[in-house]
């Protein structure tokens, strides 16, 4: 899978409740969540992000409260990619089961700058930098999280381990 | 190799004799919990897969306790979406409003958790069974609900960090104190992915509700789970409340470590983190001169009997500053009823606060005390994220209850001995 938009970028120790305010966690529908993508980290991000395009922010992105709502609410905004420095645990769980695609990379964190056009291999983790033409890296899926992301997330994977034991 | 408590719990969870850190495994899951902001989603997860019944009814946990008793409408469909499952699948384990508590103060009580237990919850702050000897950890939704549909779960092994606490706790320093300091030395990813294994003769001296606190807080520093070795405190705590088996795991003298850290906990002072992250941390007494507009005692975090009795002490015969509202927030009907009889509860009324059902509420801005654009808060919560009480202007102050109590007289950040000699 290839991957290609603009970069938004955001600083380290972006919580879950900068992502997506408890105050709207009165709902799980994905369209109403996305409306408030990043609100308390920039009130002006859900306004402007166009479908396709990246998030990239330092160390820990999603660190706080285990609420699924966030990456949702990044995937639903049309998000299309996180590139992060690192990652909070319970996050990058949630990520990875909901499909939403996620990359590891302390140089593309740092390379990139907003507006930046850059370019995802997701199955080589190559990270192409178009405006500045840098190349980053990112840490590679263990095979069993590899099979998670191929199944589609979590749900589809369970569900085929299901059918077979009935 | 040795194995450390963790390690072993998940190696006996995954059905293997020995596992190792960065060792992937499907796990057994002893106890799923979910609430009524995450469990919704699960809810509708497990359904799409088709399945009639939960893997175990005795073994799905729900409360309803983040905006409950219902703050709107929406809020109120949310619950229901809780109770009508838990019906229909005959939980044995669903908590309704009057009988229920704030999940992580009341699955420890209830008995639903015991040593060498491997527990999952939809909520970041599962990781407090750990002062059980419990292997404990937050997940999302879709994790919670391969869960609930299959009893099972993959994990990735953590390294571990262990901790040492030396020396004698000073006067009005508990476990909040603690893990605050300990959080503000690494930072609010110091154990991204990894355990914290809380010991030392400071750790051996700590109330069983002092650990809740400690392990609570684990994941504010990234960690998958806090853990702390299995004591006559711990045996104590659930003797009359678990009625069935444990296992008691030790950490092998031979047991792999990513780090060890050392702490004189006899010099720690009581803690204040600052705005926005729990990894800002300081001595009360160093923060100087800063007003408050509200106080919140309560959460999964403090809002034990304990922490009541500590701000009563303070309280007790004071009257709340009259710039500042003090909210009070027992973790669950039966610490709310054991205040109501130690006389706690009379304390708190006459010196001018408010006393709440349990709910989650205002810790993470749902409601029962919402902070207006440029208010300011000290709470025994557990997070002080940009707008996590409320206006993204607002702010928060992290402190244990003896600090929230003598702020809350003082009317602006003190210290207990300012109120109490």
């Amino acid at each position: 899978m290839i991957i290609q938009g603009k970069c938004h970028t955001f600083g380290n120790d972006i919580d879950t409740d900068a992502i997506i305010p408890a105050r709207y966690l009165n709902t799980s529908d994905p369209e109403e969540l996305a409306r408030h993508c990043m609100e308390d980290a920039d009130p002006t991000f859900a306004g402007r992000v166009q479908k396709g395009e990246i998030i990239v922010a330092g160390k820990n992105f999603g660190c706080g409260s285990s609420r699924e709502h966030a990456p949702v609410a990044i995937k639903a905004a049309g998000v299309a990619a996180v590139i992060a420095a690192s990652f909070a645990r319970i996050f990058y769980r949630n990520a990875i089961n909901i499909g939403l695609p996620i990359f590891e990379s302390p140089a593309a964190a740092a390379g990139i700058a907003a507006g930046d056009e850059v370019k995802i291999d997701a199955e080589k983790g190559e990270i192409v930098n178009l405006t500045k033409g840098e190349t980053y890296q990112a840490a590679p899926f263990p095979p069993f999280m590899q099979e998670l992301i191929a199944a589609g997330g979590l749900m589809p994977y369970v569900a085929r381990k299901v059918k077979a034991h009935v | 190799m040795g194995m450390t408590i963790t390690e072993k719990i998940l190696a006996a969870h995954a059905g293997l004799d020995h596992v190792e850190p960065g060792q992937l495994i499907n796990a057994r899951i002893d106890l799923a919990l979910g609430n009524d902001i995450t469990a919704p989603l699960a809810i509708k997860e497990f359904k799409k897969l088709g399945l009639k019944k939960v893997f175990d009814p005795e073994r799905v946990v729900l409360v309803p306790d983040h905006f409950t008793p219902a703050k709107d409408i929406k809020s109120a469909e949310q619950a229901k979406i809780l109770r009508d499952f838990a019906r229909e699948q005959g939980l044995a384990h669903y908590f309704e409003i009057g009988r229920m508590g704030i999940e992580h103060c009341l699955l420890p009580e209830a008995g639903l958790v015991g040593p060498g237990d491997l527990v999952i919850g939809a909520d970041s702050h599962t990781c407090t069974y750990g002062a059980l000897g419990a292997f404990a950890t937050g997940v999302g939704s879709t994790d919670l609900a391969a869960a609930m549909a299959t009893g099972e779960l993959w994990f990735k092994v953590p390294e571990t960090i262990l901790f040492r606490y030396h020396g004698k706790l000073k006067p009005w320093v508990g476990g909040k104190d603690l893990i605050l300091y300990t959080i503000g030395q690494i930072g609010v990813d110091g154990a991204r992915y990894m355990a914290m294994e809380f010991t030392g003769e400071a750790i051996k001296e700590l109330s069983m509700d002092g650990r809740f606190t400690m392990a609570n807080m684990a994941i504010e520093a990234g960690a998958k789970n806090g853990i702390f070795p299995v004591d006559e405190k711990t045996i104590a705590y659930i003797r009359g409340r678990l009625q069935r088996d444990y296992r008691i795991y030790q950490s092998d003298p031979d047991a792999r470590y990513a780090r060890e850290i050392d702490i004189d906990a006899g010099s720690i002072e009581p803690q204040v983190a600052l705005p926005h992250l729990p990894e800002n941390a300081r001595s009360v007494r160093e923060i100087g001169e800063i007003k408050i507009d509200q106080v919140v005692i309560g959460s999964c975090t403090n809002g034990r009997l304990e922490d009541l009795r500590v701000a009563a002490e303070i309280l007790k015969g004071q009257k709340v500053h009259p710039e500042v509202r003090l909210i009070v927030i027992p973790g669950t009907q039966k610490i709310y009823a054991e205040a109501l009889a130690e006389g706690l509860i009379s304390i708190f009324i006459e010196a001018g606060a408010a006393v709440s059902t349990p709910t989650c509420g205002p810790c993470l801005g749902g409601h029962m005390g919402i902070l207006a654009q440029g208010e300011r808060a000290l709470a025994t919560t557990n997070r002080n994220f940009v707008g996590r009480m409320g206006h993204p202007e607002s702010e928060v102050y992290l402190a244990g209850p003896a600090v929230a109590a003598a702020s809350a007289v003082k009317g602006r950040i003190a210290a207990p001995e300012e109120v109490v000699k």
